[in-house]
């Protein structure tokens, strides 16, 4: 497959800025526009940028974990978050926030619903990722006569 | 504005049908996601009037718009959007195999032809026996009388 | 409660979500998909328990009180329906494991699965209309995958009219939650209930039937069931068995539960539902009788069954409904247990075209027995448990005045003995014909291999005791019944 350098250039480039935004509209969900199926779905947008640039084997390269993987530990942290709040004597799928204060870093404001939107947000990557090797790579068929064409490109 | 809103749902409702009723594959596709999209700017004309986002501390008193419809339909943007890339996927399958993305007749309708093409075969062949029983008779005039 | 309403659903999500994580390791797989159903039968049947015992229950959703958030309320029609799913979904899911093919080579069966048991539950156990809506996708989408896994080009085909048939039902379910949205305000359904009265008579005629269009569609009554005996036969055995158990039974559940909740009883409508009621099960069965195939056959008797249940409903009285939900129970049991002994036939002999083999009686006799009990029960022989089901609908059509359509569904009482008798004729009697001589052990032997003749032997087990302890049962589905038609425990459960 012939590869274009502008593109290359331009999404080397692009990629990691389009991560942190997915990140920062994961993190400003809950009280401002944004949430996990956004951030994720920004997340994924950026893979797909990569394999605009590269094919499949550059998504490889870029997400070292199996679609599978991904979306299955997603929907278990969203659904575990759902759980966890009934144990603490509350009804499913409340939420609670604290604050911490870390070292070097300072106060943060930590509401649990966050972790479910994490989850969610990785169930839409999984997806994304899934979706790309569904489609990215030339499938296996069964007598296909346009096989031959597909692998020309 | 709400009227363009009810305009625009009832052209969405009758492309979507029309197409719907296509035989190509991909047309069908287009035509699901024309009906999705117009259900749910029916959803979002149910939540009456206009007015700004209800967000705490935003509003200075200004005519807040329902949230709920919002809300509903990106649920259902979300779904139909899941459901339209399966349908994507499936209608490649179907290109895959057959190299063309027709909608296929189903089991019954080819069953039916089959039965349709035996009878006419079976005229055929009754014309055919009768001919040569019979040399003065020509085939047509009995496919009419059967007819 | 707080925990109990949503554990089937979570348990199952939970699981499919683990068992998506665990996609290579097989029998990790098969423990997961074990334990999340096992946990959704005890805590379906504890729910029923309590239910029975204390009226309807609820749990809200996030905190949040019920016209606001969504909350889950369970009736005893609710934990009836979901006991009897998680039962057959355990029991399918044990014959897939057992049977090769489908399980062994998809690792996205049992994460699908999950996801569609999940939405089963959720359907039952809902109290919002919007939240019914998401149930009813989760378990469709589910459902157009497992019945396309594979590939093949019949399943590729069948599976486009079975998901456009499905999303254009959902388009209308959507038209439907807005308009009830822009009517009334609200999705909770204890809320719509109580607001209904409001709205103009002709108004509530109109919603009611678009609820019946929507739901009729997943059911599968008359003018809308011909998507169903095309697609269901195609996908593997234990999706056809689980679909036709399940997912048209969720439907009826939905009428039942809107027909009776959303709307209140007008006679127009009750004679609607009757008139659909007898065409669905004469057109379903005449359409069993010009079939040739074991599994097209059962599939149309599903047309023909859910007219029964549409029948009891329509009747609008305590003995009609109660009639329905029993019904419905044996047949979510009936059918799985037949397709599953379809998927049988097909497996030891190579086909189940009923041309094609023959004499399994002979060769196969535990798989000739059972075909015979569920088949027998199908077709209303007492004492099985679709005689007590016929003769709940039966007495209650007569005790309406209804003899007309009673009259309708006794001759489809005998016509499905004939085709059943067809079945019996065509497959179990006569020379021995296989098409293709199985090889390995277990099959050779028995027809099937040991988790798929113990499925399909529970589940028969299962709908013989549904006879066995038919009276309790029928008080239980009367007092259900009793609750559905005065809602007001449903009501001040969710709006105190």
């Amino acid at each position: 497959m012939r590869r274009s350098l502008i593109l290359d250039v331009v999404v080397q480039i692009v990629f990691h800025s389009t991560l942190l935004l997915g990140i920062f509209l994961l993190m400003t969900g809950h009280n401002r526009p944004g949430g996990g199926f956004v951030g994720g779905l920004v997340v994924g947008a950026g893979i797909s940028l990569r394999y605009l640039s590269g094919g499949i084997d550059e998504v490889r390269r870029t997400v070292p974990f199996r679609p599978w993987t991904i979306q299955g530990s997603g929907l278990m942290l969203s659904a575990t978050t759902v759980v966890v709040p009934v144990i603490a004597g509350r009804s499913v799928m409340e939420h609670a926030k604290f604050d911490l204060h870390l070292p070097f870093y300072g106060a943060v404001h930590i509401n649990t619903a966050q972790f479910f939107d994490l989850g969610v947000a990785l169930v839409v990557i999984g997806t994304i990722l899934m979706l790309l090797v569904a489609f990215g790579e030339t499938m296996p068929s069964l007598n296909n006569p346009y096989r031959r064409q597909e692998s020309d490109r | 504005m709400s009227i363009v809103l009810a305009a625009s749902t009832a052209l969405m409702f009758s492309l979507g049908t029309y197409l719907l009723l296509q035989r190509r594959l991909s047309r069908l596709i287009i035509g699901l996601g024309l009906l999705g999209h117009g259900a749910n700017l029916l959803l979002l004309l149910s939540g009456g009037r206009r007015g700004v986002a209800g967000i705490v501390g935003s509003t200075d008193g200004k005519v807040i718009a329902d949230p709920m419809p919002p809300a509903l339909a990106l649920t259902a943007i979300v779904i139909s959007f899941a459901v339209t890339a399966f349908l994507l996927a499936l209608a490649h399958r179907s290109w895959q195999l057959t190299g063309n993305d027709l909608v296929e007749d189903d089991l019954e309708d080819r069953r039916i032809a089959l039965l349709a093409a035996a009878a006419e075969l079976d005229d055929e062949e009754l014309e055919v026996a009768a001919a040569a029983a019979d040399p003065s008779i020509a085939p047509g005039p009995i496919a009419e009388a059967q007819a | 409660m707080r925990l109990l309403l949503p554990l089937p659903v979570l348990a199952c999500l939970f699981g499919a979500g683990a068992s998506m994580a665990f996609g290579r390791q097989r029998n990790a797989q098969r423990a997961i998909g074990t334990i999340a159903l096992s946990t959704a039968l005890v805590a379906a049947v504890a729910i029923l328990r309590h239910t029975d015992a204390h009226g309807t229950a609820i749990a809200h959703m996030g905190g949040w009180d019920a016209p606001m958030g969504i909350a889950l309320v369970a009736d005893r029609l609710s934990g009836l329906m979901a006991v009897v799913s998680a039962v057959v979904l355990l029991a399918v899911l044990v014959f897939a494991m057992g049977q090769p093919g489908t399980e062994q080579e998809q690792p996205s069966f049992h994460p699908v699965y999950l996801v569609l048991a999940a939405g089963v539950f959720l359907s039952f156990l809902t109290g919002d209309l919007f939240n019914l809506f998401v149930a009813f996708e989760m378990m469709l989408t589910a459902s157009y995958i497992l019945i396309t896994l594979g590939g093949r080009l019949d399943q590729v085909r069948s599976g486009m009219t079975y998901v456009v048939i499905n999303l254009v039902a959902s388009t209308f379910f959507v038209v439907l939650l807005a308009l009830l949205y822009a009517a009334l305000g609200t999705v909770n359904m204890a809320d719509i209930s109580e607001r209904m009265h409001t709205l103009p008579h002709g108004m509530r005629v109109a919603f009611a039937l678009l609820m019946f269009v929507v739901f009729g569609i997943k059911a599968a009554v008359f003018p809308l069931f011909f998507w169903l005996p095309d697609s269901y036969p195609t996908a593997p055995t234990a999706v056809t068995a689980i679909f036709a158990g399940l997912l048209t039974k969720v439907g009826i559940y939905c009428m039942i539960r809107t027909q009776t909740l959303l709307i209140a009883k007008d006679d127009r409508i009750s004679r609607f539902l009757l008139v659909i009621a007898g065409l669905t099960m004469i057109i379903g069965v005449l359409g069993a009788i010009a079939q040739n195939d074991i599994k097209r056959i059962l599939s149309f008797h599903i047309v023909s069954q859910i007219g029964y249940m549409v029948l009891g409903l329509g009747l609008f009285t305590v003995a009609g409904i109660a009639a329905a939900i029993f019904y419905a129970l044996n047949q979510i049991v009936l059918k799985s247990t037949l397709l599953l002994v379809g998927g049988l036939v097909d497996h030891g002999a190579g086909s189940s075209g009923l041309t094609r083999v023959g004499g399994l009686a002979r060769r196969f006799p535990i798989l000739a027995w059972l075909f015979l009990l569920p088949a027998l029960s199908l077709a209303g022989i007492p004492p099985f448990a679709g005689f007590v089901a016929k003769l709940g609908i039966i007495r209650s059509g007569l005790d309406a005045g209804q003899g007309l359509v009673v009259a309708v569904s006794l001759a489809v009482s005998l016509l499905t003995l004939f085709s059943m008798s067809k079945i019996w004729n065509g497959a179990f009697w006569g020379e021995v014909e296989l098409v293709v001589e199985p090889e390995d052990g277990p099959t050779a032997r028995w027809g099937a291999t040991v988790p798929m003749l113990g499925a399909t032997g529970v589940l028969v087990a299962v709908s013989v005791a549904l006879a066995v302890f038919a009276g309790p049962l029928y008080s239980l589905c009367e007092r259900a019944s009793t609750a559905l038609l005065d809602p007001h425990d449903y009501l001040r459960t969710v709006l105190p």
